[in-house]
């Protein structure tokens, strides 16, 4: 269950969410997990632990990749949040989702938003990852269907097909 | 060939159950017991909660029966008198605002006239108390085979082992949720995070006292199930319908995380023990198998985990003479229930220990013990059935071995581990597991599955079997277009919607390719014979031709559908009273190495190489039998060293991802994947299934590689530094070492 909101009444907040500027009313110490997907219907950040074990709620914010269920708004106000809904733009995405496709990087599909967001934020810092570059880049980001070696190949295709490209 | 909902997935699109939302929603909390076992007194509503603003539910409630219907209707939906385990379920409430149900369940105190409760196997056994029926027993099994009890006077050997495994928790990221819709003309419909729409229908068909008309279950895009979301989806549907009802709005119940891994089925802990009698050259001659279950309060799906655990209890070997006795028994903890394996990981890891046992024994090697006792073609298994296959063990072994590099590996092991902080093993596991439903279990299923064309030639294929990663929608629609020499994109597969898809079973027991595989096939092969009788279609059709000939018919008759529905092989033979005869019609067959470091500075283990090499008939796609393989040994070796659920009185203490450890991206091997094909003439396209195999093999060959890299004999699992710790400190000189049971309160 969510945690109880402060007793403190609701507050506007203002951040930007996938490049559009966002207001919204809301107790100070509700999670911007809760925010996005209530509030703005952006339902693919996932809830899977609610304590920042899992990675499932990952979303960039200011280009760090948090998990948003640890974030209360009143820390995002101000700032800019992109998640899995808003990277289609974005020139890792493609390039990802096809290789996640192709090589069996993603099963059930709940850690998938998350993982592919930990992938772009990693691609985007390393231009040709390691295998234990991915691996460590990942490691906030638990999946319990594929035992990662999918993911790994996943993510090295993509960084492989950047680089030809 | 892309996974069918592949892109919704990468996309973030997918829709969850957690992702809907329905007009006038409210969402549903479950006040739960504090006690493993008593008689409830009184409930008290207590002060600062305005209770007005709640819909509140109690048995009372329930317009049928006040049961959770599948095998035995022992387990009620919501406690009335009494509790049998802590986190029962006595009330629910509901509210618009979900963040008030935490205030408001936590404000309900509940007082209790306690009773004993008894917390492990051997507690339940001793029956100072009777928690369960007459003798805290849900089932017994007796396997018998030849003469045991002439075998012992002739053995040069008598080898004796005891084995145990602990509860596992499946930890899917989708955590159990349901929503639930009543309508008092139309009935209950129920959305969910499911793999078995028809258990939860018929749950609900008791649950409400309604007929089969007035119920629909609709599976939503599932975030992974491995067996925990079988029967548990049963109850929370149950829950969220009784809310539904009683305020006249849709229901949304989605646990937490804490509330999932405490209250929700887990795999039941295991007691296995071993007393074998073998030759001088290491030959079984013969034994005794004692594997027991616990089933927690409830007997929900115990009697059909054991009965795979008994079947699978003498591994791939061949046992001249055998005798099984097995039991699961009642503990006052949450019902355990489905995991992937289903009782075969846990008489699997005492069997595959057991055999490195009898070979330290007789005097032989890990690698001799399996070759000198392997099936063979027409032997018989503990259960008498013949192994009609051709099958090849010892060139499975052998190709293990050498992918593995396992000869020169374990002498180079053994050489270098003479000195240095660090120990390095390697250990092997040979192990089958049986396709599709036990025994007789497929013909009491009957299942039943459709395939309906469309006018403009693509093809949809009706079954329950749920898609929760493993590739079904992908899986089914591939056989379904190879049918009917389409392409893949013109043949989709409906949502599982009790009311448009006909009842084709559950989706576990790795019989959705195997066995629906196969009906899929028939069922589209029906509308091809339709199409072609009718003189709609000639052979060689192309898929223009092909949606010429379902325009026309449909045009003429209105529908082009067909069904096919299960018929048992003729040949297969199956006595539930004795346990006798053909267990599966088909098994798959594997040989897995694990090469582990043991750190003497840490106690902890790490897996650095893990081979796995099956034979599962056909491979049907390649990315995704190869996923279903990674994906399961990843979760044994959780099983195996990191997995503890730690109990108090019945109750896990460790209900978190922070405490409770699976394993992460940095924490797993190389996981090397290899198949063998060969043909099975049952399956789809001649496969197998596969999805619980991978579960079975990895704790024994790692536990085994760590006694190689040790010298120590553990026999339980989680292995846990802590366990290492006690049996490798230096004032502990024992080479046997059983650690304590975990879980004794």
């Amino acid at each position: 269950m969510n945690p109880s909101p402060a007793a403190s009444a609701k507050c506007e907040f203002s951040f930007t969410v996938n490049g559009e500027a966002k207001n919204v009313l809301a107790h100070p110490m509700e999670r911007l997990l809760d925010v996005l997907r209530n509030n703005l219907g952006l339902t693919g950040a996932k809830e899977g632990c609610g304590e920042g074990e899992c990675g499932s709620c990952s979303v960039l914010l200011d280009d760090m990749l948090v998990n948003s269920c640890l974030i209360p708004i009143a820390q995002a106000n101000g700032t800019n949040v992109v998640t899995i809904e808003g990277m289609s733009a974005h020139s890792l995405m493609k390039p990802l989702q096809e290789s996640f496709l192709e090589c069996g990087g993603a099963q059930c599909g709940i850690c998938t938003p998350g993982m592919i967001l930990a992938a772009t934020h990693l691609l985007d810092k390393k231009l040709d990852p390691t295998l234990a570059d991915i691996r460590e880049g990942l490691a906030g980001n638990l999946c319990r269907c594929t035992g990662y070696m999918q993911i790994f190949e996943a993510v090295a295709k993509a960084a492989r097909r950047r680089v030809t490209q | 060939m892309p996974r069918k909902e592949g892109w919704d997935k990468v996309s973030g699109a997918a829709r969850y159950v957690d992702d809907m939302v329905l007009p006038g929603m409210l969402h549903g909390a479950t006040v739960r017991s504090t006690i493993g076992r008593g008689k409830i007194k009184q409930i008290h509503f207590g002060p600062g909660v305005d209770w007005n603003e709640y819909v509140v539910v109690s048995a009372k409630d329930i317009p049928g029966k006040n049961c959770i219907a599948l095998i035995l209707d022992d387990q009620p939906c919501l406690a009335s008198e009494f509790v049998n385990h802590p986190e029962e379920p006595i009330l629910l409430l509901a509210h618009p605002d979900r963040p008030k149900l935490r205030k408001a369940v936590e404000a309900v105190s509940i007082e209790y006239d306690p009773l004993p409760a008894l917390h492990t196997i051997e507690e339940s056994e001793r029956q100072s108390t009777i928690i369960w029926g007459s003798d805290n027993t849900f089932k017994t099994f007796l396997v018998e085979k030849g003469d045991v009890d002439a075998v012992w006077k002739e053995a040069a050997h008598i080898v004796e082992g005891e084995y145990l495994t602990g509860a596992q928790e499946q930890l899917y990221i989708e955590n159990n949720g349901v929503i639930a819709a009543f309508d008092p003309k139309s009935g209950v419909t129920v959305w969910g995070s499911l793999q078995c729409p028809y258990y939860v229908h018929k749950a609900l068909m008791t649950l409400f006292a309604l007929p089969e008309e007035k119920v629909r279950v609709v599976q939503m895009e599932t975030g992974g199930a491995f067996g925990g979301k079988e029967e548990y989806p049963s109850m929370i549907a149950g829950h969220a319908a009784l809310l539904a009802m009683k305020s006249g709005r849709p229901v949304k119940i989605v646990y937490d995380r804490m509330e999932d891994m405490a209250a929700t089925t887990k795999r039941h802990p295991s007691r296995t023990r071993h007393r074998t009698a073998v030759s001088k050259d290491g030959r079984i001659l013969g034994g005794e198998i004692e594997f027991t279950i616990d089933g927690g309060a409830y007997a929900t799906l115990s009697s059909v985990v054991l009965s795979r655990g008994t079947i699978h209890a003498g591994g791939p070997y061949y046992w001249p003479n055998v005798r099984i006795r097995t039991k699961a028994v009642a503990t006052n903890a949450p019902p355990h229930g489905a995991f992937r394996g289903f009782g075969a990981p846990q008489s699997l890891f005492a069997m595959e220990r057991h055999m490195d046992r009898i070979a330290q024994v007789a005097g032989i090697s890990p690698v001799e013990v399996r070759r000198r006792n392997f099936l063979k073609s027409g032997q018989t298994t503990t259960t008498e059935q013949t192994i009609k296959e051709n099958i090849d063990l010892d060139r499975l072994l052998k190709r293990a071995l050498e992918l593995s590099d396992y000869v020169a590996k374990k002498k180079r092991f053994a050489d270098e581990n003479k000195a240095g902080t660090h120990r390095k093993g390697i250990g092997i596991a040979a192990f089958l597991h049986g396709a599709g439903f036990t025994g007789s279990g497929e013909r009491y299923l009957n299942s039943l599955v459709g395939a309906e064309a469309d006018a403009d030639g693509t093809v949809r294929v009706l079954v329950s079997s749920a898609e929760f990663g493993q590739g079904t929608n992908t899986v089914l629609c591939q056989i379904a277009a190879e049918a009917l020499g389409l392409p893949y994109e013109n043949v989709s597969i409906a949502q599982p919607d009790t009311t448009v898809v006909p009842n084709s079973g559950p989706t576990v027991a790795s019989r959705t390719a195997m066995i629906v595989g196969k009906l899929v096939q028939s069922a589209a092969r029906g509308i091809k014979e339709t199409l072609t009788k009718t003189g709609l279609l000639h052979d060689d059709y192309s898929p223009e031709q092909f949606r010429a000939g379902c325009k026309e018919y449909i045009a003429t008759h209105g529908a082009l559908k067909s069904y096919a529905r299960y018929e048992a092989p003729p040949d297969v033979f199956w006595d539930d009273e004795k346990y006798r005869g053909e267990a599966y019609a088909a098994f798959a067959w594997a040989v897995y190495v694990a090469e582990v470091t043991v750190n003497l500075a840490t106690y902890s283990v790490t897996v650095d190489d893990f081979v796995a090499l099956q034979e599962v008939g056909r491979v049907l796609h390649p990315v995704l039998a190869e996923g279903q393989i990674t994906g399961g040994v990843a979760q044994a070796i959780g099983f195996a060293l990191y997995e503890n659920v730690v109990w108090q009185d019945g109750r896990m203490m460790n209900n978190q991802m922070t405490n409770y450890i699976m394993p992460a991206s940095m924490d797993l091997p190389p996981i090397r994947v290899f198949f063998v094909e060969n043909g099975n003439v049952h399956g789809a396209h001649g496969a197998k299934g596969i999805g619980e195999l991978p579960m079975d093999g990895p704790a024994p060959a790692i536990v085994n590689a760590v006694e190689d890299a040790t010298g120590v004999r553990f026999c339980s699992i989680p292995l846990l530094p802590e366990d290492l710790f006690e049996a490798l400190r230096p004032e502990f000189n024992e080479q046997v070492v059983f650690p304590l049971a975990r879980g004794t309160s």
